[in-house]
């Protein structure tokens, strides 16, 4: 926008735009240059390794075997299709859960629509304890289930808070035409709200799915079975708490790549689906979906 | 975009909400039944969303009784003694593990709100300030990125940059100079856990000072600007004024956050560091409940904890009242 720059005063001088630009370049070298480091040493072969001292941030040879030995079936390839499985299951259960409710909340004046409206508002505020909230899921029986993944996350009340003034701010108009060519409240949800509502469903549906995918303390919680273990708490295990892994917890039987590029190589791994994901949401962020929430 | 912020998607519109008088449609309004069948499907809509919340939510809220017995898991909840207040012990007598773990989340939330909260509102500016909306969609897309990668991302990170075989001190080496201890010395971990917040969220946390940003009328800029005000003098006058009221708003949510400080980023961290330069409130119960299988006494911190939460948002909005902001709800 940098509306003011142009408007009210001269463009800034040389001065305050190299100061500008450098401190803008220091920040986004911090979030770039890890990324190129992991990267880089993920496909270092153990030469290249051993001669950067674990680190590698410009590899002269390239190897993709600690790639094949993550993903040819071992502890980490088990984890990573539990990954998968868990965020697609619950992003689906929360978006079908959360715009249910948005859209139920949607028509102030309708049936008890204050003590719900109340429900959602008080959950964003007050969210339950550690102990009651696992005393709850044990006392359920959902211990050692995937269901313990799936089912306490998946209302965020404050995603719904967004969706529902999404929801508000569609042009009644429409809505008020399709009524009057017969729509009952499921066809207008169907045929006119949800084609009009994708940035908001596709942003939420993201944030759900980021939940969902970087969820690391709910496993550690609730699922004793190592074997059921998704890729966080993998990562936990053999990248934060530097676990050797060896030729029983990787597939095939190909020489043991370095230990730095199999933990960079999981690293990756988590990381990939969040970049594949978001160049497609990210420019939905600004178009007053979230502003939206921040408004009403 | 122009947009009414109470439009609703139904056919009748509702009373004007605070108009002084609707009563004659209140006589006027049909039985309930009739308008439940009516909104039948809004109901129904809602139903499963709102029993996750109250399954989830609410539900635990009865679980804190537990607080005020000495809970045994093969016992249950409802056939454990009651032990009275003996559970709140350790925070009225100060337990020095409890105290520790006090004085630790303190401290670190200090360090966040002096260190983390201004930083975004100075990138936002930054931000607003480019002439090239390229750039400025690029520096967005890099910065927004770290927000959305899990705890244990985010320390594996750190160790690969600060470690003992990190980018750092492997330079370091290098140039035959000494290594540096950042991730296993608790002395620095306050600060250490400090900057993984910074580099985690402070660009995420722009987005909503950008949109306060381009809501503030360009004539005010203008104004001042005739008035002979320069830049500075139209940060402070025009852009800050209209931050203000977004800055009150997130800095009560981050007070009633006051006494929570990054579970997941400390509990995978501890290891390294120990309890004593680690331990904040959340890690004490849950070490104290789930490990130490001391249920009752963890539950009593979290729920005092709680309930000092609550206090702490609706005394702050009430101070925000006081100096004429809007807070998180009206009235």
């Amino acid at each position: 926008m940098s509306r003011r720059s142009i408007t009210a005063l001269g463009p800034p001088s040389a001065g305050a735009r190299a100061l500008k630009g450098l401190v803008l370049t220091l920040c986004c070298a911090a979030v770039v240059v890890p990324f190129v480091g992991i990267v880089a040493t993920s496909l270092s072969p153990r030469a290249e390794v051993t001669r950067a001292g674990g680190f590698v941030l410009v590899p002269k040879q390239i190897s993709f075997a600690a790639y094949e030995a993550i993903l040819s079936g071992g502890v980490v390839t088990r984890a990573t299709l539990v990954s998968l499985f868990v965020t697609a299951a619950g992003t689906l259960l929360s978006l079908v859960a959360t715009t249910l409710l948005a859209y139920g909340l949607s028509r102030p004046g309708s049936f008890a629509h204050r003590p719900l409206l109340m429900t959602v508002l008080f959950a964003v505020l007050f969210g339950p304890g550690l102990i009651p909230s696992y005393l709850v899921v044990k006392s359920l029986g959902l211990l050692d289930t995937y269901w313990a993944l799936l089912l306490p996350p998946m209302i965020n009340a404050f995603n719904v808070i967004i969706m529902r003034s999404f929801f508000l701010e569609l042009p009644p108009e429409v809505i008020e035409s399709a009524r009057i060519d017969g729509a009952g409240d499921l066809a207008v949800l169907t045929r006119i709200v949800l084609p009009l509502s994708k940035a908001a469903l596709a942003v939420i549906g993201l944030f759900y799915a980021v939940g969902y995918w970087n969820a690391f303390f709910s496993a550690l919680l609730y699922l004793n079975d190592s074997g059921m273990w998704p890729l966080q708490l993998v990562l936990r295990t053999y990248v934060v708490n530097q676990t050797q892994l060896g030729v029983d917890q990787l597939g095939g039987g190909a020489g043991l790549p370095p230990q730095e590029a199999v933990q960079m190589a999981i690293l990756v791994l988590s990381i990939v689906p969040v970049l594949l994901v978001y160049p497609f949401v990210q420019r939905h962020f600004s178009k007053g979906v979230l502003i939206g929430a921040v408004k009403g | 975009m122009t947009v009414p912020t109470q439009t609703p998607v139904g056919r009748t519109s509702p009373p004007p909400h605070g108009s002084p008088a609707p009563p004659p449609a209140a006589s006027r309004r049909p039985p309930w039944w009739r308008r439940l069948a009516a909104d039948r499907v809004l109901v129904l809509a809602a139903l499963p969303g709102v029993a996750a919340l109250l399954l989830f939510h609410y539900l635990p809220w009865l679980g804190n009784v537990i607080a005020f017995k000495d809970y045994q898991p093969y016992l249950g909840i409802l056939d454990s003694p009651w032990v009275g207040l003996a559970n709140f012990a350790v925070i009225v007598d100060g337990d020095p593990q409890f105290l520790n773990a006090l004085a630790n989340t303190l401290l670190i939330t200090a360090l966040q709100v002096l260190i983390v909260f201004p930083a975004p509102i100075a990138l936002a500016l930054l931000l607003d300030s480019l002439i090239s909306e390229r750039l400025k969609r690029l520096a967005q897309s890099i910065l927004y990125l770290p927000h959305f990668l899990s705890w244990v991302i985010v320390v594996a990170i750190f160790q690969q940059m600060f470690g003992n075989a990190g980018l750092l001190n492997s330079a370091l080496r290098a140039q035959g100079l000494a290594t540096i201890d950042v991730i296993s010395n608790p002395e620095l971990f306050k600060l250490l856990v400090t900057s993984q917040v910074l580099w985690k969220d402070a660009g995420w946390a722009t987005i909503l000072f950008l949109a306060a940003l381009a809501r503030i009328d360009l004539e005010l800029y203008e104004a001042a600007a005739v008035d002979g005000a320069g830049r500075w003098r139209q940060l402070w006058h025009v852009t800050l004024p209209g931050l203000r009221g977004l800055i009150v708003l997130l800095l009560i949510l981050r007070l009633g956050d006051t006494l929570s400080v990054g579970f997941e980023q400390i509990i995978l961290q501890e290891p390294a560091v120990g309890r004593q330069a680690s331990e904040v409130l959340d890690t004490y119960v849950f070490n104290h409940a789930v490990l130490a299988a001391d249920w009752g006494q963890g539950a009593a911190v979290g729920l005092v904890k709680g309930v000092l939460g609550v206090l702490l948002v609706l005394g702050a909005n009430k101070l925000a009242h006081r100096f004429g902001e809007r807070g998180i709800y009206q009235r």
